[in-house]
Protein backbone atom coordinates (compact mmCIF):
# COMPACT_ATOMS: atom_id res chain seq x y z
CA UNK A 1 0.00 0.00 0.00
CA UNK A 2 1.51 3.70 -1.31
CA UNK A 3 2.03 5.44 1.92
CA UNK A 4 2.27 8.83 -0.37
CA UNK A 5 -1.37 7.99 -1.42
CA UNK A 6 -2.59 7.37 2.29
CA UNK A 7 -0.98 10.48 3.47
CA UNK A 8 -2.27 12.25 0.63
CA UNK A 9 -6.03 10.98 1.01
CA UNK A 10 -5.60 11.43 5.07
CA UNK A 11 -5.10 15.41 4.42
CA UNK A 12 -8.19 15.50 2.30
CA UNK A 13 -10.52 13.56 4.53
CA UNK A 14 -8.92 15.76 8.10
CA UNK A 15 -9.80 18.76 5.18
CA UNK A 16 -13.42 17.93 4.11
CA UNK A 17 -14.38 15.83 7.04
CA UNK A 18 -12.20 17.13 10.28
CA UNK A 19 -11.05 13.51 11.12
CA UNK A 20 -7.27 13.99 12.27
CA UNK A 21 -5.22 12.72 9.57
CA UNK A 22 -3.44 10.36 12.26
CA UNK A 23 -6.91 8.81 12.56
CA UNK A 24 -7.05 7.83 9.07
CA UNK A 25 -5.47 4.64 8.70
CA UNK A 26 -6.16 1.54 5.78
CA UNK A 27 -8.32 -0.66 7.95
CA UNK A 28 -10.85 2.20 9.36
CA UNK A 29 -14.69 2.44 7.50
CA UNK A 30 -15.84 5.32 6.30
CA UNK A 31 -18.85 5.48 7.36
CA UNK A 32 -18.88 3.25 10.56
CA UNK A 33 -15.57 4.09 11.80
CA UNK A 34 -15.35 7.85 10.50
CA UNK A 35 -18.59 8.54 10.98
CA UNK A 36 -18.13 10.48 7.28
CA UNK A 37 -21.73 10.68 5.33
CA UNK A 38 -22.43 10.01 1.45
CA UNK A 39 -22.13 14.37 1.45
CA UNK A 40 -18.64 14.25 2.56
CA UNK A 41 -17.68 11.15 0.42
CA UNK A 42 -18.24 13.10 -2.92
CA UNK A 43 -16.13 15.92 -2.08
CA UNK A 44 -13.72 13.77 -0.75
CA UNK A 45 -13.42 12.07 -3.89
CA UNK A 46 -13.31 14.88 -6.50
CA UNK A 47 -10.38 16.08 -4.49
CA UNK A 48 -8.85 12.45 -4.66
CA UNK A 49 -9.07 12.69 -8.56
CA UNK A 50 -7.90 16.49 -8.48
CA UNK A 51 -5.11 14.85 -6.39
CA UNK A 52 -3.93 11.79 -7.63
CA UNK A 53 -4.72 12.32 -11.40
CA UNK A 54 -7.59 9.13 -11.20
CA UNK A 55 -11.13 8.82 -11.98
CA UNK A 56 -13.40 7.43 -9.24
CA UNK A 57 -16.87 6.88 -11.37
CA UNK A 58 -19.77 6.90 -8.44
CA UNK A 59 -20.66 2.61 -9.09
CA UNK A 60 -17.05 2.55 -8.15
CA UNK A 61 -16.89 5.13 -5.25
CA UNK A 62 -20.05 3.09 -3.77
CA UNK A 63 -17.78 -0.02 -3.56
CA UNK A 64 -14.57 1.85 -1.74
CA UNK A 65 -15.37 1.13 2.46
CA UNK A 66 -12.30 1.50 3.87
CA UNK A 67 -9.28 3.88 3.70
CA UNK A 68 -7.30 0.90 2.48
CA UNK A 69 -9.96 0.22 -0.46
CA UNK A 70 -9.48 4.25 -1.35
CA UNK A 71 -5.44 3.69 -1.63
CA UNK A 72 -5.65 0.93 -3.51
CA UNK A 73 -8.21 2.09 -6.25
CA UNK A 74 -6.26 5.08 -6.33
CA UNK A 75 -2.71 3.78 -6.69
CA UNK A 76 -3.71 0.94 -9.23
CA UNK A 77 -5.61 3.35 -11.28
CA UNK A 78 -3.39 6.56 -11.51
CA UNK B 1 -57.13 33.38 28.26
CA UNK B 2 -59.19 30.78 29.24
CA UNK B 3 -56.70 28.03 28.62
CA UNK B 4 -54.66 28.83 31.49
CA UNK B 5 -51.39 28.20 29.45
CA UNK B 6 -48.59 31.01 29.02
CA UNK B 7 -45.41 31.45 27.15
CA UNK B 8 -42.63 32.66 29.12
CA UNK B 9 -38.76 32.98 27.55
CA UNK B 10 -36.08 31.81 30.08
CA UNK B 11 -32.95 31.98 26.74
CA UNK B 12 -31.90 34.55 24.93
CA UNK B 13 -29.27 34.52 22.22
CA UNK B 14 -28.18 36.49 19.39
CA UNK B 15 -25.02 37.66 17.04
CA UNK B 16 -25.28 41.40 15.51
CA UNK B 17 -23.56 43.80 14.32
CA UNK B 18 -23.32 45.05 17.74
CA UNK B 19 -22.43 42.38 19.69
CA UNK B 20 -21.15 38.37 19.59
CA UNK B 21 -23.70 37.92 22.17
CA UNK B 22 -26.86 39.52 23.84
CA UNK B 23 -25.22 41.39 26.41
CA UNK B 24 -22.70 43.19 24.40
CA UNK B 25 -25.44 43.90 21.96
CA UNK B 26 -27.58 45.26 24.61
CA UNK B 27 -24.86 47.51 26.01
CA UNK B 28 -23.70 48.51 22.73
CA UNK B 29 -27.08 49.62 21.86
CA UNK B 30 -27.83 51.50 25.40
CA UNK B 31 -24.28 52.88 24.75
CA UNK B 32 -25.75 54.77 21.40
CA UNK B 33 -22.82 52.72 19.61
CA UNK B 34 -23.67 52.06 15.57
CA UNK B 35 -23.41 48.60 13.69
CA UNK B 36 -22.63 50.24 10.62
CA UNK B 37 -19.04 49.90 8.66
CA UNK B 38 -17.94 50.80 4.97
CA UNK B 39 -18.40 47.66 3.08
CA UNK B 40 -14.90 46.70 2.04
CA UNK B 41 -15.97 43.80 -0.45
CA UNK B 42 -14.37 44.25 -4.30
CA UNK B 43 -18.05 44.01 -5.61
CA UNK B 44 -18.48 47.06 -4.59
CA UNK B 45 -16.53 48.92 -6.63
CA UNK B 46 -16.85 45.75 -9.38
CA UNK B 47 -20.52 46.89 -10.13
CA UNK B 48 -20.37 50.64 -9.14
CA UNK B 49 -23.38 49.80 -6.26
CA UNK B 50 -24.35 52.80 -4.93
CA UNK B 51 -24.39 51.73 -1.64
CA UNK B 52 -21.08 51.43 0.25
CA UNK B 53 -21.99 50.53 3.91
CA UNK B 54 -23.73 47.60 5.71
CA UNK B 55 -24.42 47.04 9.58
CA UNK B 56 -21.72 43.61 9.77
CA UNK B 57 -20.87 41.45 12.47
CA UNK B 58 -18.62 42.44 15.40
CA UNK B 59 -17.92 38.81 15.79
CA UNK B 60 -17.73 36.43 12.45
CA UNK B 61 -19.26 32.79 12.86
CA UNK B 62 -16.74 31.32 11.52
CA UNK B 63 -14.42 32.70 14.40
CA UNK B 64 -16.49 30.86 17.03
CA UNK B 65 -17.44 27.44 14.86
CA UNK B 66 -15.42 24.82 14.64
CA UNK B 67 -13.21 24.68 11.03
CA UNK B 68 -15.29 21.61 9.54
CA UNK B 69 -18.47 22.69 11.45
CA UNK B 70 -18.57 26.17 9.56
CA UNK B 71 -18.04 24.81 6.32
CA UNK B 72 -20.53 22.40 5.78
CA UNK B 73 -23.23 25.83 6.72
CA UNK B 74 -24.31 28.92 4.79
CA UNK B 75 -23.21 31.91 6.39
CA UNK B 76 -27.05 32.09 7.65
CA UNK B 77 -27.01 28.49 9.49
CA UNK B 78 -23.71 29.82 11.08
CA UNK B 79 -25.14 32.56 12.69
CA UNK B 80 -28.18 30.64 13.48
CA UNK B 81 -26.04 27.58 15.54
CA UNK B 82 -24.19 30.81 16.92
CA UNK B 83 -27.69 32.18 18.28
CA UNK B 84 -29.32 28.56 19.07
CA UNK B 85 -26.49 27.62 21.61
CA UNK B 86 -26.62 30.67 23.47
CA UNK B 87 -30.42 30.84 23.97
CA UNK B 88 -30.37 27.10 24.99
CA UNK B 89 -27.54 27.17 27.03
CA UNK B 90 -28.67 30.67 29.08
CA UNK B 91 -32.18 29.01 29.51
CA UNK B 92 -30.16 26.11 31.20
CA UNK B 93 -31.47 23.50 29.11
CA UNK B 94 -29.12 20.50 28.17
CA UNK B 95 -29.86 17.10 26.57
CA UNK B 96 -32.22 15.24 29.48
CA UNK B 97 -34.52 18.53 30.41
CA UNK B 98 -37.16 18.44 27.80
CA UNK B 99 -38.65 15.61 26.00
CA UNK B 100 -37.29 15.99 21.85
CA UNK B 101 -41.15 15.41 21.00
CA UNK B 102 -42.15 18.28 23.04
CA UNK B 103 -39.40 20.42 21.55
CA UNK B 104 -39.80 22.12 18.50
CA UNK B 105 -37.49 25.16 16.63
CA UNK B 106 -38.72 27.33 14.50
CA UNK B 107 -35.96 29.96 12.92
CA UNK B 108 -36.99 32.25 9.68
CA UNK B 109 -34.78 33.59 7.65
CA UNK B 110 -35.97 36.12 4.34
CA UNK B 111 -33.56 35.29 1.93
CA UNK B 112 -31.28 32.16 2.93
CA UNK B 113 -28.75 30.95 1.69
CA UNK B 114 -27.70 33.16 -1.19
CA UNK B 115 -23.90 33.79 -1.02
CA UNK B 116 -24.08 29.89 -1.14
CA UNK B 117 -26.23 30.08 -3.94
CA UNK B 118 -24.01 32.93 -5.91
CA UNK B 119 -20.25 31.04 -4.92
CA UNK B 120 -21.72 27.73 -6.15
CA UNK B 121 -23.27 28.93 -9.54
CA UNK B 122 -19.76 30.68 -9.76
CA UNK B 123 -17.96 27.32 -9.41
CA UNK B 124 -20.28 25.58 -11.88
CA UNK B 125 -19.68 28.85 -14.30
CA UNK B 126 -15.56 28.50 -13.68
CA UNK B 127 -14.70 25.31 -12.94
CA UNK B 128 -18.03 23.03 -13.55
CA UNK B 129 -20.20 19.98 -12.43
CA UNK B 130 -17.41 18.79 -10.04
CA UNK B 131 -17.26 21.55 -8.01
CA UNK B 132 -19.86 22.11 -7.10
CA UNK B 133 -20.40 21.05 -3.54
CA UNK B 134 -22.67 18.56 -2.68
CA UNK B 135 -23.91 20.98 0.18
CA UNK B 136 -25.19 23.07 -2.30
CA UNK B 137 -29.03 22.53 -1.24
CA UNK B 138 -29.13 21.92 1.95
CA UNK B 139 -26.65 25.40 2.26
CA UNK B 140 -28.99 27.31 0.47
CA UNK B 141 -32.64 26.18 1.72
CA UNK B 142 -34.37 28.55 3.64
CA UNK B 143 -35.04 26.50 6.01
CA UNK B 144 -31.76 25.42 6.59
CA UNK B 145 -30.90 27.36 9.57
CA UNK B 146 -34.04 25.70 11.10
CA UNK B 147 -33.31 22.37 9.96
CA UNK B 148 -29.63 22.30 11.60
CA UNK B 149 -30.71 23.39 14.78
CA UNK B 150 -33.53 20.93 14.77
CA UNK B 151 -31.14 18.58 14.20
CA UNK B 152 -28.68 19.74 16.85
CA UNK B 153 -31.17 19.89 19.26
CA UNK B 154 -32.95 16.65 18.24
CA UNK B 155 -36.42 18.09 18.31
CA UNK B 156 -39.30 16.37 17.12
CA UNK B 157 -42.17 18.42 17.78
CA UNK B 158 -41.63 20.21 14.65
CA UNK B 159 -39.09 22.46 12.91
CA UNK B 160 -40.40 25.34 10.93
CA UNK B 161 -38.92 28.08 8.97
CA UNK B 162 -41.38 30.90 8.17
CA UNK B 163 -40.63 32.79 5.03
CA UNK B 164 -42.25 36.10 5.08
CA UNK B 165 -39.05 39.12 4.30
CA UNK B 166 -38.55 41.27 7.17
CA UNK B 167 -41.06 39.96 9.52
CA UNK B 168 -39.94 36.31 9.69
CA UNK B 169 -37.90 36.10 12.65
CA UNK B 170 -40.73 37.14 14.71
CA UNK B 171 -42.84 35.12 12.55
CA UNK B 172 -41.09 32.86 13.91
CA UNK B 173 -41.76 33.62 17.88
CA UNK B 174 -45.51 33.97 17.26
CA UNK B 175 -45.88 30.65 15.77
CA UNK B 176 -43.80 29.29 18.58
CA UNK B 177 -46.61 31.05 20.64
CA UNK B 178 -49.22 29.06 19.05
CA UNK B 179 -47.72 25.78 19.24
CA UNK B 180 -47.09 26.25 23.29
CA UNK B 181 -50.79 27.54 23.21
CA UNK B 182 -52.64 24.50 21.42
CA UNK B 183 -50.59 22.24 23.47
CA UNK B 184 -48.15 20.72 20.69
CA UNK B 185 -44.84 21.55 22.54
CA UNK B 186 -43.62 22.65 26.02
CA UNK B 187 -40.26 24.36 24.51
CA UNK B 188 -39.72 26.03 21.59
CA UNK B 189 -36.48 28.03 20.07
CA UNK B 190 -37.39 30.60 18.06
CA UNK B 191 -36.04 33.22 16.09
CA UNK B 192 -34.49 34.62 12.94
CA UNK B 193 -31.08 34.67 10.58
CA UNK B 194 -29.98 36.52 7.71
CA UNK B 195 -26.30 36.91 6.35
CA UNK B 196 -26.51 38.09 2.72
CA UNK B 197 -24.54 40.67 2.70
CA UNK B 198 -23.34 40.51 -1.18
CA UNK B 199 -23.32 41.93 -4.55
CA UNK B 200 -26.85 41.02 -5.67
CA UNK B 201 -28.78 42.08 -2.50
CA UNK B 202 -27.18 45.13 -2.54
CA UNK B 203 -27.57 45.64 -5.77
CA UNK B 204 -31.44 44.60 -6.15
CA UNK B 205 -32.50 46.74 -2.91
CA UNK B 206 -30.64 49.76 -4.42
CA UNK B 207 -32.75 49.36 -7.41
CA UNK B 208 -35.51 49.84 -5.57
CA UNK B 209 -34.48 52.68 -4.20
CA UNK B 210 -34.87 51.26 -0.74
CA UNK B 211 -31.41 51.94 0.65
CA UNK B 212 -29.63 54.87 2.37
CA UNK B 213 -26.87 56.02 0.33
CA UNK B 214 -25.31 57.96 2.79
CA UNK B 215 -21.50 56.47 2.19
CA UNK B 216 -19.71 59.45 3.82
CA UNK B 217 -21.36 58.83 7.59
CA UNK B 218 -21.55 55.31 7.81
CA UNK B 219 -22.70 55.19 11.34
CA UNK B 220 -25.62 58.25 10.76
CA UNK B 221 -26.79 56.21 7.82
CA UNK B 222 -29.93 54.49 9.45
CA UNK B 223 -32.01 57.21 11.13
CA UNK B 224 -35.51 56.03 11.54
CA UNK B 225 -38.56 58.75 12.41
CA UNK B 226 -35.49 61.60 11.54
CA UNK B 227 -36.39 63.74 8.89
CA UNK B 228 -33.21 62.91 7.25
CA UNK B 229 -33.84 59.65 6.54
CA UNK B 230 -33.21 57.90 2.96
CA UNK B 231 -33.70 54.59 3.70
CA UNK B 232 -32.44 51.21 5.40
CA UNK B 233 -28.83 49.60 6.02
CA UNK B 234 -28.70 46.10 5.05
CA UNK B 235 -27.55 43.84 8.13
CA UNK B 236 -26.72 40.63 9.39
CA UNK B 237 -26.88 38.36 12.00
CA UNK B 238 -29.37 35.93 14.15
CA UNK B 239 -31.49 36.75 17.39
CA UNK B 240 -32.90 32.83 19.30
CA UNK B 241 -34.69 32.84 22.03
CA UNK B 242 -36.29 29.56 24.17
CA UNK B 243 -39.83 30.31 24.98
CA UNK B 244 -41.71 27.44 27.01
CA UNK B 245 -44.77 26.54 28.89
CA UNK B 246 -44.95 28.93 32.01
CA UNK B 247 -45.58 25.82 34.24
CA UNK B 248 -42.48 23.71 32.59
CA UNK B 249 -40.42 26.12 32.90
CA UNK B 250 -41.22 26.57 36.62
CA UNK B 251 -41.03 23.00 37.12
CA UNK B 252 -37.43 22.81 36.19
CA UNK B 253 -37.01 26.31 38.40
CA UNK B 254 -35.84 27.46 34.85
CA UNK B 255 -34.88 31.78 35.16
CA UNK B 256 -37.18 33.99 33.49
CA UNK B 257 -37.18 36.79 31.39
CA UNK B 258 -40.28 37.81 30.61
CA UNK B 259 -44.36 36.47 29.36
CA UNK B 260 -44.88 36.51 25.51
CA UNK B 261 -48.58 37.63 26.67
CA UNK B 262 -49.87 37.80 22.94
CA UNK B 263 -49.27 38.14 19.01
CA UNK B 264 -51.12 38.90 16.02
CA UNK B 265 -50.71 38.60 12.90
CA UNK B 266 -52.11 40.26 9.36
CA UNK B 267 -51.36 41.13 5.87
CA UNK B 268 -51.83 44.14 4.11
CA UNK B 269 -53.60 43.03 0.66
CA UNK B 270 -52.37 46.45 -0.75
CA UNK B 271 -48.69 46.65 -2.28
CA UNK B 272 -45.68 43.47 -2.95
CA UNK B 273 -43.09 46.36 -1.02
CA UNK B 274 -44.99 49.74 -0.14
CA UNK B 275 -46.72 49.55 3.72
CA UNK B 276 -50.57 50.74 3.89
CA UNK B 277 -49.74 54.21 4.00
CA UNK B 278 -53.03 54.16 6.47
CA UNK B 279 -51.50 51.26 8.36
CA UNK B 280 -54.46 48.97 8.70
CA UNK B 281 -53.37 45.58 8.31
CA UNK B 282 -50.52 46.50 10.63
CA UNK B 283 -52.84 48.06 12.78
CA UNK B 284 -55.02 44.97 13.07
CA UNK B 285 -51.63 42.92 13.82
CA UNK B 286 -51.09 45.41 16.88
CA UNK B 287 -54.51 44.90 18.23
CA UNK B 288 -54.90 41.23 17.58
CA UNK B 289 -51.77 41.02 19.97
CA UNK B 290 -52.95 42.86 22.65
CA UNK B 291 -56.74 40.91 22.23
CA UNK B 292 -54.93 37.47 22.38
CA UNK B 293 -52.63 38.89 25.27
CA UNK B 294 -55.37 40.19 27.32
CA UNK B 295 -53.86 43.25 27.57
CA UNK B 296 -55.26 47.26 27.80
CA UNK B 297 -54.23 49.56 25.57
CA UNK B 298 -53.94 52.16 27.75
CA UNK B 299 -51.14 49.62 29.87
CA UNK B 300 -49.00 49.91 26.61
CA UNK B 301 -46.08 51.78 27.60
CA UNK B 302 -43.57 51.33 24.91
CA UNK B 303 -43.24 50.30 21.39
CA UNK B 304 -40.55 48.39 20.06
CA UNK B 305 -40.86 49.91 16.25
CA UNK B 306 -40.12 48.15 13.01
CA UNK B 307 -39.20 51.26 11.60
CA UNK B 308 -36.43 50.91 9.09
CA UNK B 309 -35.45 54.16 8.24
CA UNK B 310 -37.46 54.80 4.81
CA UNK B 311 -39.29 58.01 4.04
CA UNK B 312 -42.78 56.09 3.92
CA UNK B 313 -42.24 53.02 5.97
CA UNK B 314 -41.81 55.06 9.40
CA UNK B 315 -44.35 57.40 8.86
CA UNK B 316 -47.19 54.54 8.28
CA UNK B 317 -46.31 52.46 11.57
CA UNK B 318 -46.90 55.43 13.63
CA UNK B 319 -49.99 55.70 12.07
CA UNK B 320 -50.66 52.11 12.47
CA UNK B 321 -49.54 52.13 16.56
CA UNK B 322 -52.03 55.19 16.87
CA UNK B 323 -55.04 53.83 15.59
CA UNK B 324 -54.24 50.35 17.71
CA UNK B 325 -52.91 51.84 20.98
CA UNK B 326 -52.92 55.12 20.82
CA UNK B 327 -50.47 58.36 21.23
CA UNK B 328 -49.57 57.46 24.60
CA UNK B 329 -46.58 54.70 24.14
CA UNK B 330 -43.03 55.21 24.08
CA UNK B 331 -41.41 54.38 21.13
CA UNK B 332 -37.77 53.15 19.67
CA UNK B 333 -36.64 52.29 16.17
CA UNK B 334 -33.15 49.75 17.07
CA UNK B 335 -32.67 49.86 13.29
CA UNK B 336 -30.84 53.03 13.77
CA UNK B 337 -28.04 50.83 15.76
CA UNK B 338 -28.50 47.60 14.05
CA UNK B 339 -28.82 48.45 10.88
CA UNK B 340 -31.72 46.31 9.12
CA UNK B 341 -31.33 42.48 9.64
CA UNK B 342 -34.22 41.23 7.59
CA UNK B 343 -35.45 37.89 8.56
CA UNK B 344 -33.09 38.23 11.46
CA UNK B 345 -34.73 41.77 12.68
CA UNK B 346 -37.78 40.82 14.55
CA UNK B 347 -36.39 38.13 16.47
CA UNK B 348 -33.44 40.25 17.88
CA UNK B 349 -36.00 43.37 18.42
CA UNK B 350 -38.16 40.80 20.07
CA UNK B 351 -35.22 40.16 22.39
CA UNK B 352 -34.23 43.69 22.45
CA UNK B 353 -38.23 44.39 23.99
CA UNK B 354 -37.74 41.88 26.68
CA UNK B 355 -34.97 43.61 28.10
CA UNK B 356 -36.45 46.90 27.92
CA UNK B 357 -38.90 45.39 30.07
CA UNK B 358 -37.01 43.48 32.51
CA UNK B 359 -34.18 46.50 32.94
CA UNK B 360 -37.29 49.59 32.78
CA UNK B 361 -35.05 50.70 30.13
CA UNK B 362 -35.75 52.26 26.70
CA UNK B 363 -32.81 52.30 24.43
CA UNK B 364 -32.52 55.74 22.14
CA UNK B 365 -33.58 55.68 18.49
CA UNK B 366 -30.08 56.12 17.62
CA UNK B 367 -29.52 59.21 14.29
CA UNK B 368 -32.71 60.44 15.94
CA UNK B 369 -31.90 64.14 15.48
CA UNK B 370 -35.23 65.99 14.24
CA UNK B 371 -38.36 63.82 14.53
CA UNK B 372 -40.27 63.90 11.17
CA UNK B 373 -43.32 66.54 12.77
CA UNK B 374 -45.43 63.62 10.27
CA UNK B 375 -44.60 61.47 13.16
CA UNK B 376 -45.67 63.27 15.93
CA UNK B 377 -44.95 60.69 18.62
CA UNK B 378 -42.69 60.17 21.37
CA UNK B 379 -39.76 58.70 20.11
CA UNK B 380 -36.87 58.19 22.56
CA UNK B 381 -33.86 59.93 21.04
CA UNK B 382 -30.26 60.95 22.86
CA UNK B 383 -30.21 58.64 25.32
CA UNK B 384 -31.88 55.74 26.58
CA UNK B 385 -34.71 55.99 29.13
CA UNK B 386 -35.69 55.07 32.18
CA UNK B 387 -39.29 54.04 32.50
CA UNK B 388 -41.07 51.14 34.48
CA UNK B 389 -43.38 48.68 31.78
CA UNK B 390 -46.71 46.98 32.44
CA UNK B 391 -46.48 45.97 28.73
CA UNK B 392 -44.57 46.44 25.59
CA UNK B 393 -45.09 45.60 21.79
CA UNK B 394 -42.46 44.37 19.22
CA UNK B 395 -43.41 45.49 15.51
CA UNK B 396 -42.11 43.41 12.51
CA UNK B 397 -43.73 43.96 9.03
CA UNK B 398 -41.88 42.39 5.71
CA UNK B 399 -42.13 43.01 2.16
CA UNK B 400 -45.30 41.10 0.65
CA UNK B 401 -47.29 43.00 3.48
CA UNK B 402 -46.59 40.66 6.30
CA UNK B 403 -47.18 42.15 9.75
CA UNK B 404 -46.37 40.64 13.14
CA UNK B 405 -46.37 41.97 16.73
CA UNK B 406 -45.51 40.60 19.79
CA UNK B 407 -46.89 41.80 23.22
CA UNK B 408 -44.60 40.79 25.71
CA UNK B 409 -45.11 41.75 29.60
CA UNK B 410 -43.15 41.34 32.54
CA UNK B 411 -42.19 37.36 34.11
Amino acid sequence: MSDNVLTGLAEIVEEVAGVAADDVTAEKSFVDDLDIDSLSMVEIAVQAEDKFGVKIPDDELANLKTVGDAVNYITSNK
Amino acid sequence: MTSGIEVVITGLGATTPLGGDVTSTWDALLAGKSGVRPLTHDWVEKYELPVKIASQLVVDPTEVLPRVEARRLDRSEQVAIVASRQAWSDAGHNDDTVDKQRLAVIIGTGIGGAITLLTQDDLLETQGLRKVSPLTVPMLMPNGPAAHVGLELKAQAGVHAPVSACASGAEAIAWAYRMIMSGEADVVVAGGAEACITAIPVAGFSQARTMSTRNDEPEKASRPFDTGRDGFVLGEGAGVMVLERREFAEARGAKIYGRLAGIGTSADGYHITAPDPEGVGQSRAIAASLRSGGIDPSDVGHVNCHATSTPVGDVAETVAIRKAIGDHPVLTAPKGALGHLLGAAGAVEAIITVLSIRDGVVPQSLNLENLDPAVSLDVVAGEPRKIKLDAAVNDSFGFGGHNVALAFTPA
